[in-house]
Parts: C-alpha cells; structure tokens; sequence
C-alpha cells in the first residue's frame, strides 16, 4: 500500500483493476465485457489445462483419455474466447503461437507413428506393451505405450477446438464487423 | 516386415501424410511430392496384396493383436485388394490433373492447409471400406470418406453453388444414419459387428427379420451407391464441383457403396437364386439414368445421369448372384472407375477450353482440339461397350452370366444391352454436337474469381498426360482382359463360397 | 438376440420421428437439429442393442457377473464423435450459406425448378411468373453459363 493512495486515484477510479493479473495485456475495446467472467476464466483457464492433462494421463485405467482431455483444454480456450478473446486484437488463434492446422497435423502424425511403432518390433499393429518402475516421490508408475496415441488425440483435438474458435469464432466476428463498417460507409 | 503389416498401411500411409501436408502448410511443393509418393505407395502396397491375396488367399491384419471376432480385422481378400489397387491409380491420376489444375490457377507457390489433407483422408477412407472386416469399421470408413467429400465438394463454394453442396452433405448425412441403425439392429440380433461372424449368425435368425435387416442394407448402400429411386441427389450435386474433385466422387463413392453391397449381400445375405427387387432395381436404373442422360444439354450432368444408368449395370451381376454374376460385377467396377473418372476429367478440359458446359454452346472443337476429342472417344466408346473396348469385355462378362438364370434376368439382360445401345446414343449425340459441326468462339468465363475456371483454354501438360494416362489404363483393361477376369471370376468364386474369407477371418472355426 | 423396454423402443420411435421430420424441413438450421435428434436416436439404438442396463463394465478382480456389453458403448462413444462433428459442420455451412446468400434455406433441385418453370409458363401463357421469380436463380456451371433455351424462358419476367 503506498502511502497516499488518494492523491494519485481518482475517487471514481478506485476499483479499476490495478494488479497485473487483472489487466489483459493488449486489451481490447472496451464494450460488452464482463470483469466477473474475464476473471474468472484467468482463474480457472490453467486449472482446467491442468485438469485436462491429467485426464490425459489417467486415461489408461481410469475414466479420461486423449480426447476428453483434449475435449477439456479445447473448453478452457473456449471459455477464454468468450471471455476476453473476442473482438480484434488479442484472438485466441493470435495469441497461441503454433498454427492450428499444424496441430491437428502434429498429433494426427503421432497417432499414426504409434501405431505403425509396434510393428517394427513385429508386434501387430497398434498393439501396446507396458513399462513398469519406481520413481522417487511418486511411487510405483505404469506408463502404458498407448499413451502416445493419447497424446496424439490430445493434441489433435485441442488443434480442432483452436481452429473453430478461429474460423467460426472470430472469423465470424470479423464478418460481421466488416460487413457493419461496409453498411457504415455507405450509408456515410 | 511382416505379411499382416501390409492391409494396414493403404489406410495409415495416406493418414500420416495427410498429418505430414498439413504441418508442411506453407510448402505447395512439399505437400505435392508428399501427396504423390504416398498415393503411388499405397498403390504399390495394392499391387503386392493383389499378388498375396490370389497366390494364397485373403491377407488378414489384427488390429492391437486381438483375434476376430473379438478384435477389428482388416481382410484383403482378391476383390478388395483389386478394387484398392484400381482406385488408387485413379486417385492418383486425379490428384496430379488437380495439382496441375490449381498450379494453372493459383500459381506455383499456392499452398493450402486443407486440399491436400483432405484428399489423403479421402483416399484413407476408401482404403479403410475396402479393407476392412468389420460392420462398424465400415460405418468409420464411410464417415471418413464423406466428411472428406463434404469438405471438397463445399469448398471455395459461393452462392450459387452452395445449395448442390448442401443437397449432398444432407442425403449423405441421412444415409449414415441409417448405416448407423443398421449396425446397431444387427448388434441387437446378433451379438457381433465382424461381417465373418454376422454371416455365421444371421443364418440362424428368424426369415423376417433377415429380410429387414437386408432392405436396410440395400437402402443404407443404395443411397451411396445412387441406386435408383434413391439417386436423386447424385446428378444434383456432382455436376458442380471442380473437375477432380467430380472425377475423384463419380469413380470412387458410388462404387465403394457398390463394394459394401456386394460384401454384404454375398456374406450376410446369401442367395441362391436371382433377387428379384435388385433385378428391378438395376432395370430401372439402367433405363431411368440413360433417360436422364439423354435429356440433359449440360455435360456435366449428362455424364452424371450416365454414372446412374452404370449403377444399374453392376447391381444386374448382383441380383443374378451365382460367381458368375458377381464375377462380371466386380470386372464392371474396375472398368467404370477408370472410364467414369476419365470421362470426367476430360470434361473438365472441354470446359477449360470451351468456356461452357452447354453442350448446345459448343461445337467443331474435333478441330481445334484433336487431342481431347481422342481423349473423350476412347473413354466414351468405352462406357458405351463398343467390342475391343474395356466395357465390353465387363458388359459381355455381366450377360453371359445374365443368359441362363431364367427368364426374369434374360429380360433384365435385354435392358443391359438396349441402356447400351442408348449409351452409346447418348456419348454419340455429345461427340455430334460437341466435336462435329461448325466451330464456335468460346464463351469467357463468367466469374474469374470462382474456383470454377472455363473458357481459359488454360491447361497443363500433366493435367492432359493425368486424363491420358487413365485412358491408358482403360485400354491396358482392356488388353489384359484375360487374366483380369481371370482374377475376377476367381474373386466372384470366393465370394459366393464365402468359405476363404471366413476361415481367414475366424479361423477353421469360421467354416460353416 | 436382446430385447428392449416398451418405454426405450417408444423414445426412439419418437427420436426417429422427430428427426425425419425435421430432416425434411427447408431451412438447414431445422435439418441440423434434425441430425442431432436422429443422431441422438440412432445412439441410444447402439446403446438399446447392448442389452438391459447393468453393472459398469470395468474389470476390479470381481468377475463379469452383470457387467453391461462394453462394445456398444465403445460404438456409441465413437458415433457420438462422428455426430458432433457433422454437426459442427452443418453449422459451419449454415452460416456460410447465410453470409453468400442471406438465407439458409435448401433449395430446389436445378432440374425441378426448371420442369415448374416451364409449367408455369405453359400455365400463364407469357403472363407475369413473378410468385415464381426466386426461381430463376440458376446455377451457373450448369445452365447460367450456357445458351440454355429452357433456362432463358424464366429470365423473361
């Protein structure tokens, strides 16, 4: 707390957000924003990115998998599009570095590359083996070759959800604003 | 390299190079060289399970090590290994006339996230319906190969073109549904999704509900397959993609639909003697497309009608049911990939050079353009059935196996030569008004901006070498008539007896 | 062989119904929802196909004594996917649809369209077919782009 919080914050501006973490970096125009949600999805976007890998990894034995994991981090940045994502400026396709379509293909490859492997080792197709050891701190873990192919399906779905939210999700707001400054122009 | 690796590559090759174009996205000449080496890969995987499959019986993959019927299988027996080989040169062939297409179009350095991709999933798919064992894994096959079409035939679309995208993607999307009712019905009587299996266990369920399940099989196929009255979306949508993209449907959906009936109707529904519903159903087919076709002025159109009326010609081999009959179907089919395609593709030349798909617009072009009228005869005389042709060989295999099953099929086999003769009629009437006459001025394009490019006159050399070639392998068809149906009949012998793929698939056990 | 409830073989009767019903509609919007309700049907089929309701079908060391069949489940999960998918797909095309043509509505076949417009103008005898007017949008690459004689009579308006 400085010392005269008063002097430098306006009476009318004292509950603008003034920590880092509530500030969206290059935030966009500020209509039809909602504080509670932006919020919330800051709060709840890694712990649903953090739930949804281990999905992924308790896939083998327990309720999860590749593509509900995927499924569950796709939610995560749809959540984050509908919170803050859309409009110009920061869209969700923009802010993650690797090109949707260049995921999908990536864990499309992985899936198939584990499932051709085992047949190097002349075992049949998609078959899996399992790898058993101790590691300190965690215990004993079972780590299953199928888990790749998860992997892939994880990626893969994750890239599919990215790729809607650009082409459907922003793509169509960008539509639907060219088509509003197109009516604006003529009608100037 | 194990024997049972291979029926699996023809469906994961395509796949990883459809991951493989897709990261190499900004690369046009990666994803050219990507997309051509894996499709002549997996044609030539097709060739080695021919040979495998016809020295020493079907070729069987477990998919994960699990045995049928518990596991999913993948079965090359001779006539899916022949149909997989057969549609992968054509596929092939129509991926280099597209590549050519859109260098002509868009220029060499044009890269696209998603043609290339598409098209190898395309091709995944309609390996996975050829090979596969399995009643729902054909329900994945047919998923995979249509949303691939959906994608291709609604791509670039615009106004005017959005609707025949739209007609096909929701008959298509009923279809599937219905294939889905079906596998979940034959789940519900059966207890098995494994086509070996079924077979074994249909036998054993009371008549009518054997006759429900095989009508929602024929209905379920017949769809995809165009058969009429169900082809009514067909001649609809087709006509208005690009050229490969209707080429590459016209070859090879329907006939994966034919593929399913055949399967189907030879493992699970056996019969003895000529099913009188497919007689009339090819009857009419055969006369109701040639009818189509003849009153058609658009060309495009006209040749869609023709592909219905040929729908006709295989579900005939069908309905007669003895080897004979499937026999002379499967040699259909491989003809009329090859010629249906080609015929298409060329097509799309004359478009290219007349600026029109009138046929009334166009007109002396045997003048200007020698090549292509060569290109358009020999495919055309070839659909018709005229004797040294690839049609003919298939359509005198189909009536001598028609001749002597009775009257009903000696009338059905009337109908097989009178749809030939107006065949023949209509692909004269097309070389009359299009090749002969007084030429005309092509018309320009009407919307440059389109995906659709006419009256440019605008080809490449490997677009017309990719129509020539298949041209090629209608004649090389031809030539090796003898032990092409060699094979066929041998495949139609497997089929009928069911014996081979059943012990291949279930093991002695699977013998009845 | 499995048999199902009274009440089961009811909702899908009524899940096809509706959904065929729907299938049939002009706008694509009632044909997606359509897909999904059938879809849903078909679904619950698969799942019907698989015999009464059971134990989850998870291995713990207690045996397979009324465990559920597992297989229709996989099936249904995998059905499912493929349904959500088109789904997603039809909406992606609905909108296109409506940026290029303002409406979402499946029209008539090019070769219907043409036959009512030659009725039509039988009918009419060169009289004004504008009820008929949205119809003479044709396609072209199939009959804009040709001298067309039948095509031509519409434009007369």
């Amino acid at each position: 707390m400085t010392a005269t919080p008063e002097a430098r914050v306006p009476w009318d501006r004292w509950d603008a957000p003034a920590e880092d973490w509530m500030l969206s970096g290059e935030c966009p125009i500020g209509t039809e924003r909602t504080l509670l949600l932006e919020l919330a999805a800051r709060i709840l976007f890694p712990t649903v990115l953090v739930f949804s890998l281990y999905l992924l990894l308790v896939g083998h034995y327990g309720p999860g998998g590749g593509f509900s994991g995927g499924l569950v981090a796709g939610l995560a940045f749809v959540l984050r599009h509908i919170a803050g994502g859309r409009s110009e400026g920061p869209e969700i396709g923009a802010r993650v570095k690797v090109r949707p379509p260049v995921l999908v293909g990536l864990g499309l490859g992985i899936a198939v590359v584990t499932a051709l492997v085992p047949a190097a080792f002349g075992a049949p197709v998609l078959s899996s083996a399992k790898f058993a050891f101790d590691v300190p701190l965690l215990g004993h873990i079972e780590i299953v070759t199928s888990l790749a192919l998860d992997v892939g399906v994880y990626l893969l779905i994750v890239g599919v959800v990215l790729d809607l939210l650009r082409s459907l999700g922003s793509g169509i707001e960008r539509d639907a604003r060219e088509a509003a400054a197109a009516n604006a122009g003529e009608a100037a | 390299m194990n024997a049972t690796l291979l029926p699996v590559l023809p469906v994961l090759l395509p796949l990883l190079g459809a991951a493989a174009t897709v990261v190499a996205g900004r690369s046009a000449a990666t994803q050219r060289i990507i997309g051509v080496t894996v499709l002549a890969a997996v044609a030539a995987v097709a060739a080695v399970l021919l040979v495998m499959a016809d020295r020493d019986g079907p070729v069987v993959a477990e998919i994960g090590g699990w045995p049928a019927p518990v596991g999913i299988v993948l079965v090359a027996d001779r006539i899916s290994a022949l149909l997989l080989l057969i549609s992968t040169i054509v596929t092939l062939a129509v991926l280099v006339y597209a590549i050519d297409q859109r260098i002509v179009d868009y220029g060499r350095r044009t890269a696209s996230t998603t043609f290339h991709p598409i098209f190898l999933v395309l091709s995944a798919g309609v390996s996975l319906a050829y090979l596969t064992g399995d009643l729902f894994s054909l329900f994945v096959a047919f998923e995979i190969m249509l949303a691939a079409s959906y994608v291709l035939i609604t791509r670039r679309t615009d106004a005017t073109r959005i609707r025949s995208g739209m007609t096909y993607v929701i008959i298509s999307l009923a279809s599937s549904l219905l294939f889905l009712t079906t596998v979940a019905l034959v789940y519900a009587a059966t207890g098995t999704v494994n086509l070996a299996d079924v077979a074994t266990r249909v036998a054993e369920l009371p008549t009518g509900l054997q006759t429900v399940l095989a009508l929602l099989v024929v209905v379920t196929f017949g769809i995809k397959a165009a058969i009429v009255p169900l082809h009514f979306w067909l001649p609809d949508s087709y006509p208005n993609a690009p050229a490969p993209v209707t080429a590459l449907f016209a070859g090879l959906l329907t006939k994966v639909g034919i593929y399913a009936l055949l399967r189907t109707r030879t493992l699970i529904f056996p019969e003895d003697h000529p099913s009188t519903l497919l007689l009339v159903l090819a009857a009419v087919t055969m006369i109701v497309g040639v009818l189509g076709a003849l009153a058609q002025n658009d060309l495009n159109r006209l040749l869609s009608f023709l592909l219905v009326s040929h729908i006709g010609f295989m579900i005939f081999g069908l309905a007669v049911s003895d080897a004979q009959g499937v026999a002379g179907t499967a040699l259909y089919v491989v003809h009329h990939i090859t010629v249906q395609a080609t015929l298409f593709l060329v097509s799309g030349l004359i478009t290219r050079r007349t600026g029109t798909v009138s046929i009334d617009a166009m007109g002396g072009l045997a003048k200007r353009a020698p090549l292509l009228a060569v290109l358009f005869a020999i495919p055309a005389l070839t659909l018709a059935g005229v004797p040294p042709t690839s049609g003919f060989v298939a359509k005198l295999a189909l009536l001598q196996a028609g001749a002597d099953d009775g009257p009903a099929t000696a009338i059905v086999a009337g109908v097989v030569i009178l749809a030939s003769l107006l065949t023949l009629y209509a692909v004269m009437r097309v070389w009359v008004r299009v090749f002969w006459g007084e030429p005309k001025e092509p018309l320009p394009d009407p919307d440059p901006h389109d995906d659709l490019v006419v009256g440019t006159a605008r080809t490449s050399r490997p677009m017309v070498v990719a129509s020539a070639a298949l041209v090629v392998v209608s004649i090389a068809i031809a030539v090796a008539a003898g032990p092409l149906s060699g094979i066929t009949s041998r495949a139609g012998d497997d089929l009928v007896d069911r014996t081979p793929y059943r012990t291949a698939v279930l093991g002695d056990g699977g013998a009845p | 062989m499995t048999t199902i409830s009274l009440a089961m073989a009811a909702v899908v009767a009524v899940l096809y119904s509706v959904g065929f019903y729907l299938l049939l509609q002009r706008s694509l919007m009632r044909v997606l929802l359509g897909v999904v309700v059938l879809g849903h049907g078909a679904n619950l089929l698969l799942q019907l196909a698989g015999g009464p309701p059971a134990r989850p079908p998870i291995l713990d060391g207690t045996g397979t004594e009324g465990m559920a069949d597992p297989l229709p489940q996989a099936l249904a999960l995998t059905a499912v996917v493929i349904t959500f998918a088109m789904t997603t797909y039809l909406l992606a095309l609905g909108y296109r649809s409506w940026v290029l043509v303002g409406h979402d509505e499946v029209q008539d076949d090019l070769e219907d369209r043409r036959i009512a417009r030659r009725r039509t103008v039988k009918a009419s005898m060169g009289e004004e077919v504008s009820d008929h007017g949205e119809e003479t949008e044709v396609d072209p690459g199939s009959a804009a782009a040709s001298d067309d004689p039948v095509a031509s009579v519409g434009e007369n308006r």
